[in-house]
């Protein structure tokens, strides 16, 4: 298994920049997502990864060596498409066995290594039926296993859950993602759906327009989001952004707007200007002493949380509060902001302010 | 608007039991989304309000009427497909206006424009009301088709899976959009997803069906919070609700054969050891799987929790349903 290093990976497709200038690093053993909307350089960055694009410029490093020029067969990954990609007209045993017959091991040796990926799969009993009448998830498992079975230095999967409907899907993530714990393979895994990647990675990749806006574990990148695009990609419903003018002073613990002064972590840089103040849905209470006020427009039922939307003076703001707590629309309510949780950013460019609580977060991305 | 009731309606393709003796009524005015599988008969029981299929038994009823000879253009519904359906060669407006200019109906120009131009402010696609409707992105055409049933004032709006094709943005929009249209104006809606989160978040009522019967009929809270069996419970929550053995726990009921504990349902610091055997952090929850004499079971925590997998923590159930060895609900 391997770490992969990305440096500076560049993509143009004549005039389209597809990729500007990646740069991270895949540790040994990781799951590690690469996430973002369609037309972002995600798949783009995975197929130079693979060998099935090459970088403009840039380069790409598997256990230390330079493969960015080199073609996928000699790069030693397994490349999971869409996973339902199997030989018609062989059986199971024969779809895995397949990767290593072209590679001339020995027959005693396919079978026992076959055996070993179909105790891992849960596919033994399977082994010798024909592909054509098996269910979605076991063609899929066999699938895998052909990708599996050659022992790679790292699989690069695309989209495999894509064409799934919710349900199955998220058993097969499930299984996949305990499938990876047992064999703690380096797995790059490209997605754009956002629960999948927090759900599934040990590390994201957030790009967007050819950019990596953000690199990370989960949660920092939850909780401490670089820019704006980022807040608002992950997660449902998205961070509030509360548009204002005024001035976010280095050293500053407060920031005023709307007749109302909010407490947030300190600022280590300033800015003036159009700002935005970012809250997470979950860090607003609805708080009948607070300055700042909003009118409710809509209330979601979710089960034990609801979501409340309300109309205030800086926009519209979503609050996930306990379902027990009564409210209706029209009420017009205070609202009060958990100062520890607040992202001040540059509404122009769409940068975070660097404060005490994101700095050590964003030095990482 | 007006009240829709189906009773005892069963109809078969072939083999295959599509609607099995059901039974159901849409009150007017209501909001009533129909959940289930693929196969569980949603969108046969649409459809057999429409009249786009008669039942083999039983009758439809909109507004006390009995709809058994009467043709779909006869029943005052308004349909919105999974798949959308313009007329490429007219501009979205043209699209918009079309069912307004029915001849039989008469409706005056200015009418037209008022509700074409409300109802595009919606749906927000004004922006977009003289493009061709062949010049329009998947999204947005399935705005404009949703749009072409609000536009008219029917007995019965029909929906099967209208923002299945959105991105998950404008489907979020949309549903607070359309649950707002829906309670503003008292219209009937019947609703077909296998999207719990538009079940949960848009319905006045849930119809649960599970292989052409109707499992449950409640509020959104009354299924979520008092389902009446194994699978009922099983539709709505996220991570879904554990399903164990009962006398995994102390304390069951007699002939309770399975215990249903919804993630959140699980007190932890007290009780039996579990073992965590995975963390997912999601950002504003952490979600644990559990190996608990060994079963699996998902619970949520805290984000910033500092478990880690291998850990030991004690668990114990916090408002458990039990169900009989049938899955019918006993406590």
């Amino acid at each position: 298994m391997a770490q992969i290093r990305i440096e500076n990976v560049r993509k143009d497709f004549g005039d389209f920049t597809a990729v500007q200038s990646s740069s991270f690093t895949v540790e040994d053993g990781e799951f590690f997502m690469l996430l973002g909307p369609s037309g972002c350089g995600k798949t783009t960055t995975l197929r130079m990864m693979a060998g099935l694009e090459l970088p403009t410029k840039g380069e790409i490093y598997i256990d230390g060596e330079e493969v960015g020029m080199k073609p996928a067969s000699q790069r030693d990954i397994a490349f999971v498409f869409q996973m339902f990609a199997l030989y018609p007209h062989m059986n199971v045993r024969k779809n895995i066995s397949y990767p290593l017959k072209s590679q001339g091991m020995p027959r005693a040796a396919i079978k026992q290594k076959v055996g070993e990926i179909a105790e891992i799969l849960g596919i033994t009993e399977i082994l010798d039926r024909p592909v054509g009448g098996l269910s979605g998830g076991d063609r899929q498992r066999v699938a895998l296993g052909r990708a599996i079975v050659r022992d790679p230095k790292a699989f690069f999967m695309d989209e495999p859950l894509g064409a799934l409907d919710a349900e199955f899907r998220e058993h097969m993530s499930e299984e996949l993602r305990a499938l990876h714990d047992r064999m703690n393979a380096t797995t790059v895994y490209v997605t754009h759906d956002q629960l999948e990647a927090m759900q599934m990675g040990d590390k994201i990749v957030v790009m967007n327009h050819g950019v990596v806006e953000q690199f990370g574990v989960p949660q920092s990148i939850y909780d401490w989001p670089a820019t704006k695009f980022v807040a608002e990609f992950i997660g449902s419903p998205p961070m509030n952004f509360l548009d204002f003018q005024g001035t976010a002073g280095k050293g500053a613990t407060n920031v005023s707007f709307g007749n109302a002064t909010f407490e947030i972590p300190r600022l280590l840089e300033g800015q003036s200007g159009d700002l935005t103040f970012g809250v997470r849905p979950e860090h607003i209470r609805l708080d009948d002493n607070a300055h700042f006020r909003g009118e409710i427009s809509a209330v979601e039922y979710l089960g034990t949380t609801q979501i409340i939307t309300l109309n205030t003076m800086a926009g519209i703001v979503k609050v996930r509060s306990s379902s027990s707590n009564k409210v209706l629309i029209g009420d017009k309510t205070g609202l009060s902001f958990d100062p520890r949780t607040v992202t001040i950013f540059n509404a122009r460019n769409g940068q975070a302010l660097k404060s005490e609580a994101n700095n050590g977060v964003l030095l990482n991305g | 608007m007006a009240e829709v009731a189906l009773t005892k309606v069963s109809k078969s393709f072939g083999e295959d039991v599509a609607l099995d003796d059901l039974t159901m009524t849409v009150p007017d005015g209501s909001f009533v989304v129909l959940l289930g599988p693929t196969g569980a008969g949603k969108t046969t029981t649409l459809r057999m309000v429409s009249g786009l299929d008669k039942p083999d038994q039983g009758q439809v009823f909109i507004g006390g009427r009995d709809m058994s000879t009467l043709t779909p253009a006869q029943r005052d519904v308004a349909m919105v497909f999974q798949q959308y359906s313009l007329y490429p060669h007219l501009t979205v407006r043209e699209n918009l206006e079309f069912p307004l200019k029915s001849p039989a109906l008469k409706t005056p120009q200015a009418t037209i424009n008022l509700k074409v131009g409300e109802v595009a402010e919606v749906l927000q696609i004004s922006h977009k009301l003289d493009n061709k409707a062949t010049a329009l992105s998947g999204g947005e055409m399935q705005r404009v088709s949703i749009g072409r049933a609000l536009v008219r004032n029917p007995s019965v709006y029909l929906m099967d899976e209208p923002l299945s094709s959105l991105d998950a943005k404008l489907r979020a929009d949309l549903r607070i959009e359309l649950k707002r249209i829906q309670a503003t104006s008292g219209a009937t809606l019947l609703y077909v997803t296998h999207d719990q989160i538009e079940a949960m978040t848009m319905a006045t009522h849930v119809g649960v069906l599970d292989k052409g019967k109707l499992i449950q009929f409640g509020s959104p809270r009354e299924i979520y919070e008092n389902p009446v069996n194994v699978y009922s419970a099983g539709r709505l929550g996220l991570p879904r609700i554990n399903i164990l053995p009962a006398d995994l726990f102390a304390g069951k009921p007699t002939n309770a054969e399975l215990i249903g504990l919804r993630p959140e349902h699980i007190f932890q610091g007290e009780g039996e050891d579990a073992t965590v055997k995975r963390i997912e952090h999601l950002g504003d929850q952490t979600r644990l799987h559990l190996d608990f004499k060994n079963h699996h079971l998902i619970t949520v925590t805290e984000a910033h929790t500092l478990l880690k997998s291998g850990d030991n923590i004690k668990i114990q159930p916090k408002q458990p349903y039990y169900f009989d060895a049938a899955g019918a609900r006993i406590f």
